[in-house]
């Protein structure tokens, strides 16, 4: 059944309806409906909520959550997500599944609360130390938010790795249409041998969670193995949308809240008799490489939209590998683009590629 | 032949890497001893900090989780809440808890997090080489003070007892010393209420464990162990801060 719900909570009514059952936050605008509704939500279905005392507690606590086996989640917004950072890196470092949606605003620092995209490096390259990744989910509506949401902790106790929603305010704030099923954790990987729930000493090995190795090759053949996972997730994980690339003059790359309007614009300036067409990333690490390099083959320019100064730009140049012209139209600090300035971009860009 | 003495089953082999005359290990040993006499082994989480006492994991037999520098409080707030009916506790150094870790400290007391915390005070940072800690005594020196703690320039050490006995979800806040039998003994005890304070559920519970770190203190085992007596215990009084 459909439901006009707000962003925060519908994503937030997804969790709960995926078995998510601990939640761990620490209040930050644009996202406070989602530890508000988990408050009062996970305990009527027999989880805990814990509002903590910074996001560094929440991280941490959400580590200890996943690695006792249980499916937990955190929720902030790209301040709160750069004090996670250590903690994300032992998460994945230590294989514990976990969950974190963040709700980004405009930066850098306090920046404003209105809707940013400037968490593209945060999210997809990551403040923590070392070579370790988490898959990124990024949704372009609120209803693939709560399914992206829902398949997110199927992922990571797949992977036992962190995956992150990466959502603008846009879809957290604004009020939507919304179907939220439930969705039965996947059977395949709730068997959790691994997880620290007390040991006997002989029914499975003990539970061990740690990121310290003390030799150096140990800590390389550590590494090795998650390389190896990470490779499989490149192979296997990635998501995108191509609309009417194929036979477009101009492709736009844009993701999120970006990506819609990109969807007015396109009609706009097919008005103007330019063919558009547009790639939307739906994960941005891994990054649909291959599959943007061919949606763009037929393209004379391609043009990168985002809420931030080049962010995601970078990874189109790494897809294109220099076969086409990519160029650049932002807003930031938590001004959106406007459809009609898109469509002036792709007019002149259509001109001077002519 | 009659076996008089063993270590606890809580203990494997694995060889430890500590220095010859460090706390540490007694402190393993008296928990273990603990959690096997009342029957807890098999039901423990344990969470271990970073400091020397990073590998306790790896020297336990219970399931082990290791928390990054000072979070252990709030990593085992995390399998508290997925396992209610588990007995967590979390070790911690000096450093651990009281420099970089104040927050989550304070802060799992204050919501009475139903979760143990054996505190391992040796007064500075044993595994970064001797630097000062938020406990290192006013005159001690250290290779970050190295004229010994100076107030004016350095502050003062802080009391974890007397600062977290005042909030209302710490329940058993008590404070030994390892420098001899005797007090060994007696901080066996307080381990022991620590532990059934969380199996009656009586909420958050820590025991602060004055230790030596021979290495760092730059003197014999036998001298480290009386200083711990006779020095550290003139700033860190021994004793029960609250019991409720
Ligand atoms: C975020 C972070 N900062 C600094 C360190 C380096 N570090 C490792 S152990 C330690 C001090 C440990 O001292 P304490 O907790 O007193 O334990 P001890 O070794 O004395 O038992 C520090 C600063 C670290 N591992 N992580
Ligand atoms: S440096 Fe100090 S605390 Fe660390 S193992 Fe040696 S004696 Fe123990
Ligand atoms: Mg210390």
């Amino acid at each position: 059944m459909k439901q006009l719900m707000k962003g925060n909570e519908a994503m937030a009514e997804a969790a709960v309806m995926a078995g998510c059952r601990y939640y761990f936050g620490y209040p930050i605008t644009p996202q406070n409906e989602v530890p508000e509704y988990m408050s009062w939500r996970l305990p009527q279905v027999g989880g805990v909520y814990k509002q903590a005392e910074s996001e560094l507690a929440s991280v941490n606590m959400l580590f200890g959550a996943g690695a006792a086996g249980g499916r937990a989640m955190t929720s902030s917004s790209g301040l709160g997500i750069s004090l996670m950072q250590e903690g994300i890196s032992h998460i994945c470092a230590c294989e514990v599944p976990a969950v974190i949606l963040n709700v980004a605003r405009g930066g850098p620092a306090i920046g404003s609360i209105q809707p940013g995209q400037a968490d593209y490096y945060q999210m997809t390259r990551g403040g923590g130390t070392g070579d370790y990744h988490m898959i990124v989910y990024t949704p372009g509506n609120l209803q693939e938010a709560c399914d992206l949401i829902q398949l997110a902790f199927d992922k990571a106790d797949q992977y036992r790795n962190a995956v992150a929603v990466y959502v603008d305010g846009c879809i957290g704030q604004l009020m939507e249409s919304v179907e939220i099923q439930p969705r039965t954790p996947d059977p395949k990987y709730q068997d959790k041998p691994w997880a620290a729930t007390g040991w006997d000493g002989k029914s499975r090995p003990k539970a061990r969670f740690t990121s310290v190795f003390m030799d150096a090759a140990k800590c390389e053949a550590h590494n090795d193995h998650l390389q190896e996972k990470y490779r499989i997730i490149r192979e296997t994980e990635t998501r995108l949308q191509c609309v009417d690339t194929e036979d477009a003059d101009i492709v736009l790359v844009a993701y999120g809240t970006t990506a819609r309007i990109c969807t007015s614009a396109k009609r706009m300036a097919e008005k103007a008799g330019i063919r558009v067409g547009i790639v939307r990333p739906i994960t941005v690490w891994p990054f649909p490489y291959r599959q943007v390099q061919e949606a763009c083959a037929h393209a004379k320019a391609v043009l990168c939209v985002e809420m931030s100064a080049g962010q995601m730009l970078d990874d189109v140049k790494i897809a294109l590998n220099g076969t086409k012209p990519s160029y650049l139209y932002y807003r930031l600090g938590g001004m959106m683009p406007a459809a009609k300035d898109i469509c002036r971009e792709i007019v002149r860009l259509n001109e001077e590629v002519r | 032949m009659a076996v008089i003495y063993q270590k606890s089953a809580y203990l494997n082999d694995v060889k430890r890497h500590y220095c010859p005359g460090c706390s540490h290990g007694i402190a393993h040993k008296i928990v273990g001893e603990v959690l096997e006499e009342m029957g807890l082994l098999e039901k423990t989480i344990m969470v271990a900090p970073v400091g020397c006492s990073g590998l306790l994991y790896d020297y336990s037999n219970t399931d082990g989780i290791h928390a990054l520098h000072g979070r252990a409080p709030a990593v085992a707030t995390g399998v508290k809440a997925v396992h209610p009916d588990k007995i967590v506790y979390a070790y911690q150094g000096d450093g651990d808890l009281i420099s970089i870790g104040t927050g989550e400290t304070v802060s799992a007391a204050a919501r009475g997090e139903n979760i143990t915390v054996i505190f391992a005070n040796n007064s500075i940072f044993g595994m970064t080489g001797g630097q000062m800690a938020g406990t290192t005594l006013v005159g001690e020196k250290t290779s970050t003070c190295r004229d010994g703690r100076n107030p004016q320039v350095d502050g003062y050490p802080v009391g974890v007892c007397e600062m977290l006995a005042p909030l209302q979800g710490a329940k058993y806040i008590a404070r030994a010393s390892l420098h001899d039998v005797p007090h060994i003994l007696k901080a066996k005890q307080m381990i022991r209420t620590a532990f059934e304070y969380q199996l009656n559920n009586r909420g958050y519970s820590l025991v602060e464990l004055l230790c030596a770190c021979p290495t760092n203190l730059k003197m014999s085992p036998t001298d480290a162990c009386r200083w711990v007596g006779e020095e550290m215990t003139k700033t860190f009084p021994l004793g029960v801060f609250k019991e409720e």
